[in-house]
């Protein structure tokens, strides 16, 4: 047995996207076990349902996150129309499926660059991010902010998504799809960036089932899950799989997310293509009074909601379940054996979001 | 595609059959897909829902343990050791709501979100200091 030591990992470190610690203890440079702790940055966002009402919530939800912040909104919406019986217009779920793989599309472009940083490909980290840019920018064109949509209320949309709008978002859609090929031959083929991720932090299915993993990070293990096969918004109505890889390690990861990005192209342009005419928003009467569990499928993963309503403006409860929050024990897991110069890859490799986890 | 929403209940049950229910799910081959507490201010109550889900289905089952406020402070043996992930769910439904869970098998004694404030954040018994 080597000499054991105890390294400490962040929360502040150059490959870590958010603050999360991570004591390693290991034995010369094998790490033999993990100790995480979060906490740097819990703001107490769930807290506020007591002075904000159930429509402000809107906003403080969509504000969990600075990349999955449409879906945050929209999985609030969702399970306050639920509570509520509020059939919601559908042009207006169509027009959310479209904003939410606008969304996964542009944050799975930034996990790809963030994963070429973190095994030191710097180059192929800004062609990620420069792809990235035009999904934002057909992002602001759309509902005016590039990070924060804000296109989200309780009954439906604020904002159309004009035929004019349509032709950009296709145009784009085109750009992004040739350039991901360009950066998939990166990805898959190079022989440098297959040796810093293939057999690197494998999980098995069965691992990954036992720690409750969830999203692309359960997929590349050979977990057939998707949150869209339930059918909410106006996934019901386009044609789509799970994509999934039996590999279990970072390069099945990565080929997952990558495969995602075109299945989100193909989502939007179907949703695009069945757009149906109609109102944008149902009216809404009164306050939420019961409870409901949703669960949506965010880019980093499955993310659960939970409300409660008392028949006040103010709920009860409003509890987000963050992917990472998820996901924590499978990175613990894959860390054990991994050699200590591949911590940042696998900290990266579940596309962590601290914020959303701490809400 | 055939969308597939799942089942959605939940199965109300009394604080010392949490992990025998664990365990039913477990043999199940249900997944813990999060642990969450409430508090009721009209009702004055506290609520504790851990949400087991089928990967295959769809299905989610929330097992629900409701406790008056003067019976808030009733021991709750972790699911820690059935379902160890549920550590960090428990860790912080003691925290921020001061539900009674023992045994916990990553205890981090009120310090996941190293909060300066005094936590629990629910309104204090009469006594209480």
């Amino acid at each position: 047995m080597g000499k054991r030591s105890v390294i400490p990992y962040g929360p502040q470190h150059p490959v870590l996207p958010e603050p999360i610690h991570l004591d390693l203890v290991l034995e010369d440079e094998k790490i033999v076990d993990v100790l995480p702790s979060i906490g740097f940055i819990h703001r107490g966002l769930e807290k506020l349902t007591e002075k904000r009402d159930f429509n402000q919530m809107v906003y403080v939800t969509e504000r969990v996150c600075g990349i999955c912040s449409f879906g945050h909104g929209y999985g609030y919406c969702d399970t306050v129309e639920h509570i509520m019986n509020i059939e919601v217009p559908d042009r207006a779920k169509f027009l959310r499926t479209i904003w939410f793989e606008l969304s996964r599309l542009h944050s799975h472009l930034l996990w790809a660059g963030l994963m070429a940083d973190a095994f030191g490909f710097e180059n192929l980290f800004y062609q990620c991010w420069r792809v990235r840019e035009k999904v934002l920018d057909v992002i602001e064109l759309t509902t005016g902010g590039r990070v924060i949509f804000s296109v989200n209320k309780v009954g439906g949309v604020l904002k159309d998504i004009t035929p004019e709008m349509q032709k950009a978002i296709l145009e784009m859609l085109d750009y992004v799809e040739k350039e991901t090929k360009v950066l998939e031959k990166t990805f898959m083929n190079d022989y440098t960036v297959q040796s810093r991720m293939k057999g690197v932090g494998v999980l098995t299915k069965e691992q990954a089932h036992a720690l409750g993993c969830a999203g692309p990070f359960a997929r590349a293990s050979g977990i057939a899950t998707d949150m869209r096969m339930r059918g909410y918004a106006a996934y019901g109505e386009l044609d789509m799989e799970p994509i999934i890889s039996n590999d279990g390690d970072c390069y099945g990861r990565c080929e997952v997310r990558i495969g995602e990005i075109y299945q989100s192209i193909d989502l939007i342009r179907q949703a695009i293509d069945k757009l149906p005419d109609g109102e944008l928003a149902a009216v809404v009467k009164g306050n939420p009074n019961g409870e409901y569990f949703m669960r949506i499928e965010q880019p980093r993963g499955e993310a659960d909601y939970y409300i409660k309503g008392n028949g006040t403006p103010n709920l009860d409860r409003m509890r987000v379940r963050t992917p990472t929050f998820a996901n924590l024990a499978g990175l613990c897991e894959v860390l054990k054996g991994a050699d200590y110069a591949d911590v940042g890859i696998l900290a990266v490799t579940i596309d962590p979001c601290i914020s959303c986890t701490e809400r | 595609m055939t969308a597939t929403e799942g089942k959605n209940e939940i199965i109300a049950i009394e604080p010392g059959e949490l992990s025998v229910k664990a365990m039913e799910m477990k043999s199940k081959g249900l997944r813990l897909s999060q642990a969450c507490a409430a508090w009721l201010r009209k009702e004055e109550k506290l609520e504790l829902s851990y949400s087991f889900v089928d990967d295959e289905t769809y299905d989610m089952f929330n097992v629900r343990i409701s406790l008056d406020n003067d019976k808030r402070d009733t021991e709750i043996a972790s699911i820690s050791d059935i379902f160890p992930y549920a550590a960090f769910y428990e860790n912080e439904m003691r925290e921020l709501f001061g539900a009674n869970i023992k045994v916990i098998n990553l205890d981090l004694h009120n310090k996941l979100y190293r909060i300066e404030e005094e936590t629990p954040f629910v309104p204090k018994k009469e006594g209480q200091n």
